[in-house]
C-alpha cells in the first residue's frame, strides 16, 4: 500500500515538473517514448474507420438472418466490433454486406445501392452465393457479385456462422487499417500460388492483375 | 381424396351436365385426377366449385408442368379442395405447344378464384402460357425484359462452368 | 382555406418502398399510392430474389434436390424438406418408421417456433420494440444449437432425408430438449407481457388490417393469417401425417382478423407447438430412423467396409441416384405461414421432371393489399411484418 502512495506521488511530482518544463534530456524522451505514439494522420483516420464501421441494413436472403440481424443480436454482438449501428441509407453506411444470392433482376439494384455510399466504402460477399453463384448456377443467379461490383472480402459458408462473419469482420478491419492479412499464404510462406480465374485461351493474369499481384507479393514478403 | 370410384362418378355427372368436357381420369398414389378439354377448363372448375354435391371452392395451388416428349406438352395443373369434406382434387388441362412465337392459351380462372392471380403470372412468366382474361398478364419474378420462357424443359439450365486457373498445364 | 386543404388532400402521390428498405422483410418492392398518409393504392413488386430453384431441382437427383428446396423459404427449412421428402416418398411408395416420424415432427415443430421467433423479433422492431428482437434471438439461438447438435448446421441442416431422417439425435439433445421446451412457454409469458400491456403496441395492432374471413379464403389465404381471422383450418389436423394424430394439440384461433389477433395467434402457436414436441419426445421409442429399404435409403456407414453389396448400393444411390417410376404427386404441410405444397413430377429418371412448391407467402402476398388500402403508411409497414412474407420463398 505504501510502495503504491509512494510511485503516485513521485508519478505526480513527474507530472509537476512536466508542468514547469523542467524535464530535460533523456528524461524527455522516456516520458514521450512512453506517453506519445506517432503516426500519420491517414493511419489514425483509418485506425478510427475501422473500429466505427457503419453496414448497411441490407439482407437478400437465408445469410440476412445470419449476418445483419444475428451478429448484432446478444449472443455475437458485433458492437464489441464497434459496428453495431446499422445504417438504413446508403449514403450514411460504408459496408454493404452482400448476404446471399444475387438475382438478375436484384444486380442493378445492389449496385446502384454500392454506388451511393459514400466513399471509403467496402463490401463483403457473404455466404457462397453471392461469392460464386453458389449451388445456384442457373438462369436467374448471378454467378458471383464480383462480376458488377468489387469485393473486399469473401466469406465461405452456406450459410456462414455468426462467428465466420466476426472473424471475416476482424479481417476487414486490418484490410481497412492497411494491413492486409495475407492468409494462410502467409503463414506457410506460399506467396506466389495464387491462382486467376481464366480469361481465354491465353491464360494469363490481366496487366492490372499482375500489377495487384505483385503489390500483394511484396506486402506479404515484407 | 376421393378414392377411384369416386372419381368415376364425379366425372360421369360433370360428364352428364357438360357432355366431352372430361377427357380421362387417372387415380394415382392415392391422388385423383380430372384431365378435361382446355377449351371447358371454366365450365369444369365452376361445376366442381358451385355444384352443392362436389363445392370444391379453394384453389391451393395453380401451377404448370411440362411433359416435354409427350404430345399435348403443357399440363396447366388445378389443386381443388374441399374444405368440409377434406378432399383433394386435381384437375389437369394439357395444352397443345403452337409453333414458336405463337403460345399456348387458356382461360383465366381468376374470376372463380382471385387466388390464381400471381400464380398465374408465375405460370406466364415461366412457361410462356397465356391466361385469356387475366387482369394483368405480365411477368411477375423476371424482369420485365426478360427474353424467354425458362422453366420449360427445352430451356438450358444456364450458370456458368467452374473455372480453372491459368496454370493448369502446370498441374495437369 | 378549405379549398386549399381539400386540392392538397386529393394530390395522390406514388411512392417506391424497396427493394432495399428495411421495413420490407427482405427484398420486396412497394409501389403505394398516397393520399396525404394514407394508403390509396398499392402494388408489391416481387422477383428480386428470384434463385430459379425449381430449374435447377430438374437437373439434380432425387436426393440433391432436398438442400436446393431447403434454401427457398429460408426460416421454414425444414418444412421444405419434409414437403419434398415426404412427396417423394408418397412417390415411390416409401413408408417412414415411428422413429423418424416423431423426429421429423419435433424438428418441424421447433422450427415453427424458430420462425414465429423471427417473425416476432422483427416485426417488433418495426414497431418500435427493439428489445423483443434480442429476446426472441436469444431464445432463436438455443432452438439452432438444438439443430446444430443434431445435424451439424444452424440453418439448412439437410436432415431430413427420404424414408426417414439422415442421424439419430445424439447424447444429450433430449435433456437439451427438455430444458428448452420447459423454458419456453415462460418466454413466451415474458414476450406478452411486453407487448400485451404496452399501450404503444395495442394502438398500432388492435384494429388495423382487417381482411374479412370470407375474402382471405377467395385469395388462398392460409396458415395465421386465416386462423386470426377466425376459420379453424390447420392441415396439421385436416391431413393425418407424421405425428401429429397422435398428438394432442390446440389451434388457436382469432377472433376480428386485425394484426392483433395475427400476434396472438402466432404466439400461442409457438406454446402449442412446444406441447406437441413433448408429446412426441414422450411417445417417441427407440428404433430405426430411417426405412430400410436400399433401392432409395443410403446404408448404414459402418457397413460399407463388411458387405459388398452396401457398398455397390451406395455407390449406386451417390452417383446416379434412385429412379423413380413416372407419375405426380402434390403433397401439402401446414407450415409457419400457411399451406406449403410440393409437387413433383416424375418421368422414369432418377431426376424430377418438375418440383413445384405452392409457397403461402407467395399466396399469403395477394391479400397485402386488402390489408393495407384504406390504413396509414406506418400502420402498412405493421400490416407487413404482421402478414410475415418470408421473400425467399415468395420469388424461389
Amino acid at each position: 500500500m505504501e510502495v503504491e502512495r509512494r510511485s503516485l506521488s513521485s508519478k505526480q511530482a513527474s507530472a509537476r515538473q512536466m508542468l514547469r518544463g523542467d524535464l530535460e534530456g533523456e528524461d524527455l524522451d522516456r516520458y514521450v517514448e512512453e506517453r506519445v505514439v506517432t503516426t500519420t494522420f491517414e493511419k489514425m483516420l483509418n485506425l478510427a474507420r475501422a473500429n466505427s464501421i457503419f453496414p448497411l441494413t441490407f439482407g437478400l436472403a437465408c445469410c440476412a438472418i445470419e449476418a445483419p440481424i444475428s451478429v448484432v443480436t446478444a449472443r455475437y454482438d458485433l458492437a464489441r466490433f464497434g459496428a453495431e449501428a446499422l445504417r438504413a441509407s446508403p449514403r450514411q453506411a460504408d459496408l454493404i454486406i452482400l448476404s446471399g444470392r444475387v438475382s438478375i433482376k436484384m444486380a442493378p439494384v445492389v449496385r446502384r445501392l454500392y454506388d451511393q455510399m459514400l466513399e471509403p466504402k467496402w463490401a463483403i460477399s457473404m455466404g457462397a452465393c453471392s461469392s460464386s453463384g453458389g449451388m445456384f448456377s442457373n438462369y436467374a443467379v448471378v454467378q458471383g457479385a464480383d462480376k458488377f461490383m468489387p469485393i473486399d472480402l469473401h466469406i465461405p459458408g452456406c450459410p456462414p456462422r455468426p462467428e465466420a462473419v466476426m472473424y471475416g469482420f476482424s479481417k476487414l478491419q486490418r484490410k481497412i487499417i492497411g494491413n492486409a492479412d495475407q492468409g494462410w499464404r502467409q503463414r506457410y510462406n506460399a506467396a506466389g500460388t495464387e491462382e486467376w480465374a481464366r480469361g481465354g485461351p491465353a491464360s494469363a493474369p490481366s496487366p492490372e492483375a499482375a500489377e495487384a499481384y505483385e503489390a500483394a507479393r511484396e506486402i506479404s514478403l515484407a | 381424396m376421393p378414392d377411384a370410384p369416386g372419381l368415376e362418378l364425379i366425372r360421369g355427372e360433370i360428364e352428364r351436365d357438360h357432355p366431352g368436357s372430361v377427357l380421362a381420369t387417372s387415380f394415382d398414389r392415392a391422388q385423383a385426377a380430372l384431365v378435361v378439354d382446355p377449351a371447358q377448363i371454366l365450365t369444369v372448375l365452376s361445376w366442381l366449385r358451385e355444384e352443392p354435391g362436389q363445392s370444391y371452392r379453394f384453389l391451393s395451388s395453380l401451377h404448370v408442368a411440362d411433359y416435354l416428349p409427350a404430345a399435348p406438352r403443357f399440363g396447366v395443373h388445378y389443386e381443388l379442395l374441399n374444405r368440409d369434406r377434406v378432399e383433394r382434387l386435381r384437375v389437369k388441362a394439357m395444352l397443345v405447344d403452337p409453333a414458336a412465337p405463337a403460345l399456348p392459351t387458356i382461360d383465366s380462372c381468376v374470376e372463380l378464384f382471385p387466388t390464381a392471380e400471381a400464380q398465374e403470372r408465375e405460370a406466364f412468366d415461366f412457361f410462356g402460357i397465356v391466361f385469356r382474361n387475366h387482369p394483368d398478364m405480365t411477368r411477375i419474378l423476371l424482369p420485365d425484359d426478360y427474353v424467354g420462357w425458362p422453366q420449360r424443359r427445352d430451356f438450358p439450365v444456364g450458370g456458368e462452368p467452374v473455372t480453372f486457373t491459368y496454370n493448369e498445364h502446370t498441374y495437369g | 382555406m378549405a379549398e386549399l386543404t381539400q386540392d392538397r388532400a386529393t394530390e395522390v402521390m406514388t411512392v417506391n418502398i424497396g427493394p432495399h428498405h428495411p421495413a420490407t422483410h427482405g427484398v420486396l418492392r412497394l409501389i403505394v399510392d398516397l393520399e396525404g398518409e394514407v394508403v390509396k393504392d398499392l402494388k408489391p413488386v416481387i422477383g428480386y430474389v428470384h434463385t430459379g430453384i425449381e430449374k435447377s431441382c430438374e437437373d439434380k437427383s432425387y436426393w440433391k434436390v432436398i438442400p436446393f428446396v431447403e434454401r427457398m423459404d429460408y426460416v421454414s427449412y425444414f418444412f421444405q424438406m419434409e414437403a419434398y421428402c415426404g412427396a417423394v416418398e408418397r412417390l415411390v411408395g416409401l413408408e417412414i418408421p415411428p422413429r423418424a416420424k416423431y423426429l421429423r415432427t419435433i424438428f418441424l415443430e421447433l422450427n415453427r417456433i424458430h420462425s414465429h421467433l423471427v417473425w416476432l423479433g422483427t416485426t417488433a422492431l418495426d414497431l418500435g420494440a427493439i428489445s423483443m428482437l434480442w429476446y426472441c434471438f436469444r431464445e432463436r439461438d438455443r432452438i439452432l444449437d438444438l439443430f446444430e447438435m443434431a445435424a451439424g448446421q444452424r440453418m439448412h441442416t439437410r436432415y431430413f432425408q427420404v424414408g426417414g431422417v439422415i442421424e439419430d439425435i445424439p447424447l444429450g439433445f433430449e435433456k437439451k430438449l427438455r430444458e428448452f421446451i420447459a423454458d419456453m412457454p415462460v418466454r413466451v409469458g415474458q414476450y406478452q407481457a411486453l407487448l400485451d400491456r404496452n399501450e404503444v403496441f395495442l394502438s398500432r395492432t388492435k384494429g388495423v388490417g382487417i381482411v374479412s374471413r370470407e375474402r382471405l379464403l377467395e385469395l388462398g389465404v392460409t396458415g395465421p393469417l386465416l386462423r386470426a381471422a377466425g376459420e379453424p383450418w390447420d392441415l396439421r389436423k385436416a391431413f393425418d401425417y407424421l405425428a401429429y394424430p397422435e398428438v394432442d394439440f390446440q389451434i388457436p384461433v382469432g377472433t376480428v382478423g386485425d394484426n392483433y389477433d395475427r400476434y396472438r395467434v402466432r404466439v400461442a402457436e409457438m406454446v402449442e407447438s412446444t406441447k406437441i414436441v413433448e408429446q412426441a419426445l414422450d411417445l417417441m421409442e427407440e428404433g430405426p430412423f430411417i426405412a430400410d429399404d436400399r433401392k432409395y435409403v443410403l446404408p448404414p456407414r459402418s457397413e460399407l467396409s463388411t458387405s459388398m453389396e452396401s457398398l455397390i448400393h451406395h455407390f449406386k444411390l451417390v452417383t446416379e441416384g434412385f429412379r423413380v417410376e413416372p407419375g405426380e404427386v402434390y403433397y401439402s404441410i401446414e407450415s409457419p405461414r400457411g399451406e406449403l405444397g410440393c409437387f413433383v413430377l416424375a418421368d422414369g429418371s432418377s431426376k424430377p421432371s418438375r418440383v413445384h412448391f405452392r409457397d403461402p407467402s407467395f399466396v399469403n402476398l395477394q391479400a397485402f393489399k386488402d390489408m393495407a388500402v384504406g390504413s396509414y403508411i406506418a400502420d402498412m409497414i405493421a400490416s407487413l411484418g404482421m402478414l410475415d412474407p418470408i421473400l425467399g420463398g415468395v420469388d424461389r
